[in-house]
């Protein structure tokens, strides 16, 4: 068993009369790469900043290395916070932004150098060192901002949105970096965002939030493929996952989920439990999981006319309707097709997700 | 494929010939357009409205009395003379004293600057606690701050004067100074909150992940970022401090007067004639210290704002 880096148990955060966490309970594990995922205002920065030390708690406990760091303050938490604004101090050189931590620990000087040529050496910023934070870029900040936790020779390493500010180009070239520094350093991280992509591409594990609740914890490929609830399923996924509402019904001994009198054959959904005959269900299925003009075993054909063709390179999104309401599907890219077209549809239930009408659980 | 490319290849073409013709580059703006001769017009005259009581008062201060009796305020003077400025500082009288202004100066100098500095120095603290550190009963310890800067100075005069009375201090330059700094405290720590309060609130929690804590982030952090609202409380401070000339009253003997106050014995001192020529010059002179420290920090407070940035 992996001893944990990160415990949060039965956290819980009210600003006033407002409750932005409810008793929350979070393990990362040692060197594990966590990403924190939701929507705005889900309580992604307050749970991180109560790991961090700069909110109390309302109610609960923390642990860092197995400590109870509840009340303890930022510095002696072994953490090390990156902001989304940078935060660099705007009258200091990049070398005094690094050192600063590190001289207010009083340090010598010969190891305060020796942790800045380190840091600045992975982060390839020793030409900067002599710069103040005005005359970087974006991304050149954002290293120095990395820099400045890397110094501090952190056991953990806190993100709060750290490329949001880049434009697109930039981000993903420092997303590799952040990747490549967490592979080196074998630090545990826990990394905030409301990205998808950064997290399904950074994570070792993905927690979607929603309203201060962790909805679901887990890799990347479960939660992309296997979504715990409705909410989690249309909150990841590139357009968003197609989603029918229907009925379990049963055709001569077959269960089909029925919707607008199209069935849905279900003998190749990996159902967790009895499906009952009238139950209100939510079938949800991934654009690319949809099948054109091509055979799914178990699986009935339907007839659907293009709407919309969007060609992304790689893939060609095709917009269509189906069983009274619009659709997506993910082709290759050199497979066109007008508007117009009439083609045929499979859908490959193994990889469907169903969710209860009614709770918006997975079933 | 190629049958788009050469439509397209035309189209630009056509564009840019037509553009080459059309207007291009910076539009032509006569300078005499009725809409430039409007706009000056309005401030040239609001200038010179304000302007006219000082050009008066410069004027009549560099006239001997005979030529001002003559009556004419807004000719220029026959014969400039510098003598009603030289006995305005110097010898003018309020009554038995003949020392002029300049014992009025140095106690309102002896007033100012310790009572700046200090209700800077606290004020500034003060705001910083309050905006960053969020501390218990911090709305409260606010709200009647605020109350207090809501209280009219002439209520709490008596009080002062009996705590300070009681203190051994009435009378004294210390005890104005003392007056001075907290009748400041309102506005300054209102002044000072706000201004932290907008500094990116990530700043001080880096800081604070770095280890730093109340006074290392106030002094390494904050200080360095607040030259502006350091200016603009300092002109507030010195303006409103020299200019005072109440709480100079109530709460100095005569010989700590401070300069608006001597000023008013002089303007106001019946014996013998009024010399119209000194009266001005002594105003000039007593206003001249705000003034000056109006043009010298103004340009050092858009400094300031300019190295203040701290966003791209
Ligand atoms: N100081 C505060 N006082 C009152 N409410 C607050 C405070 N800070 C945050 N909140 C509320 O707490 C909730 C969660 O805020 P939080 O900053 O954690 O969101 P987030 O998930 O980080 O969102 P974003 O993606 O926009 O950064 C929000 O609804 C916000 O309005
Ligand atoms: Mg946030």
């Amino acid at each position: 068993m992996t001893s944990n880096s990160v415990s949060v148990r039965d956290l819980s955060l009210n600003f006033g009369a407002v409750t932005v966490l409810k008793t929350l309970n979070l393990d990362v594990r040692d060197g594990e790469f966590l990403v924190l995922l939701g929507s705005s205002g889900c309580g992604k920065s307050t749970l991180l900043n109560c790991i961090a030390g700069l909110l109390d708690v309302s109610d609960g406990q923390i642990f860092i290395k197995e400590k109870n760091v509840t009340w303890e303050e930022p510095k002696d938490r072994g953490i090390g916070m990156v902001f989304q604004s940078y935060a660099l101090y705007p009258q200091m050189t990049v070398e005094g932004n690094l050192s600063f931590g590190l001289k207010v620990a009083k340090l010598p000087q010969s190891e305060i150098d020796k942790r800045v040529a380190r840091a600045a050496e992975i982060l390839q910023i020793q030409p900067l060192l002599k710069r103040k934070p005005s005359e970087l870029s974006g991304g050149q900040r954002q290293r120095v901002a990395i820099g400045r936790a890397l110094v501090r020779d952190v056991d953990v390493f806190l993100f709060d949105e750290p490329l949001s500010n880049l434009d697109a180009k930039l981000r993903s070239e420092l997303r590799v970096e952040i990747k490549r520094l967490h592979q080196s350093l074998k630090n545990t991280m826990i990394y905030v965002t409301h990205d998808q992509i950064e997290a399904l591409t950074l994570a070792d594990r993905i927690a979607v939030m929603k309203s201060g609740v962790i909805q679901q914890l887990a890799d990347p490929m479960t939660i992309y493929n296997f979504p715990e609830n409705l909410f989690v399923a249309g909150f990841i996924g590139s357009p968003s996952m197609n989603f029918f509402r229907g009925e379990i019904a049963d055709r001569g001994g077959r269960k089909v989920i029925a919707v607008n009198g199209v069935d849905f054959g279900m003998e190749s959904y990996p159902a967790r439990g009895p499906l009952e005959t009238g139950r209100k269900v939510v079938l949800g299925v991934r654009p690319e999981h949809v099948k054109v003009d091509e055979s799914v075993p178990g699986s009935e054909e339907h007839d659907a006319v293009v709407d919309i063709e969007e060609p992304m390179g790689a893939d060609n999104l095709l917009w269509l309707k189906l069983a009274g309401q619009t659709m997506s599907v993910r082709i290759a890219g050199a497979r066109r097709y007008a508007p117009g077209t009439a083609l045929k549809l499979g859908f490959d239930m193994s990889m469907a997700s169903v969710f209860d009408a009614v709770t918006e659980n997975r079933v | 494929m190629a049958d788009t490319a050469s439509i397209d290849h035309s189209t630009i073409t056509s564009t840019s010939a037509k553009s080459a013709a059309g207007p291009r580059g910076k539009k032509p703006r006569p300078l005499f357009s009725s809409r430039n001769i409007m706009v000056y017009g309005v401030l040239i005259f609001a200038a010179a409205y304000y302007l006219l009581p000082l050009y008066v008062m410069v004027v009549t201060s560099l006239k001997g009395m005979p030529e001002i009796r003559l009556g004419n305020i807004f000719s220029p003077p026959m014969e400039i003379t510098f003598e009603p400025w030289a006995k305005a500082w110097a010898s003018a009288c309020t009554g038995l004293n003949c020392e002029g202004l300049s014992r009025g100066f140095w106690n309102s100098v002896r007033i100012t600057i310790p009572s700046t500095i200090v209700s800077i120095a606290i004020a500034s603290v003060n705001g910083y606690a309050l905006a960053n550190w969020r501390f218990k009963g911090a709305d409260l310890f606010f709200t009647i701050l605020i109350v207090g800067a809501f209280i009219p100075y002439q209520v709490m005069i008596y009080p002062i004067v009996i705590v300070l009375r009681e203190m051994g201090l009435y009378g004294s330059l210390t005890g104005l100074i003392l007056v001075h700094t907290i009748f400041g405290m309102p506005i300054l720590t209102l002044l000072f909150r706000n201004y932290f309060s907008a500094l990116p609130e990530e700043l001080f929690k880096a800081a604070r992940i770095d280890g730093a804590g109340f006074w290392t982030i106030y002094f390494r952090i904050m200080l360095p970022m607040s030259l502006p609202i350091f200016v603009v409380a300092m002109i507030l401070q010195v303006t409103g401090i020299w200019n005072d000339f109440l709480l100079g009253v109530v709460f100095t003997r005569p010989e700590y007067y401070p300069m608006t106050v001597q000023l008013n014995n002089i303007v106001n001192s019946v014996q013998g004639v009024k010399e119209y020529n000194i009266n001005m010059a002594a105003t000039i002179l007593t206003g001249a210290v705000p003034l000056i420290v109006y043009f010298v920090s103004g340009r050092l407070f858009v400094r300031g704002i300019a190295a203040g940035a701290v966003k791209g």
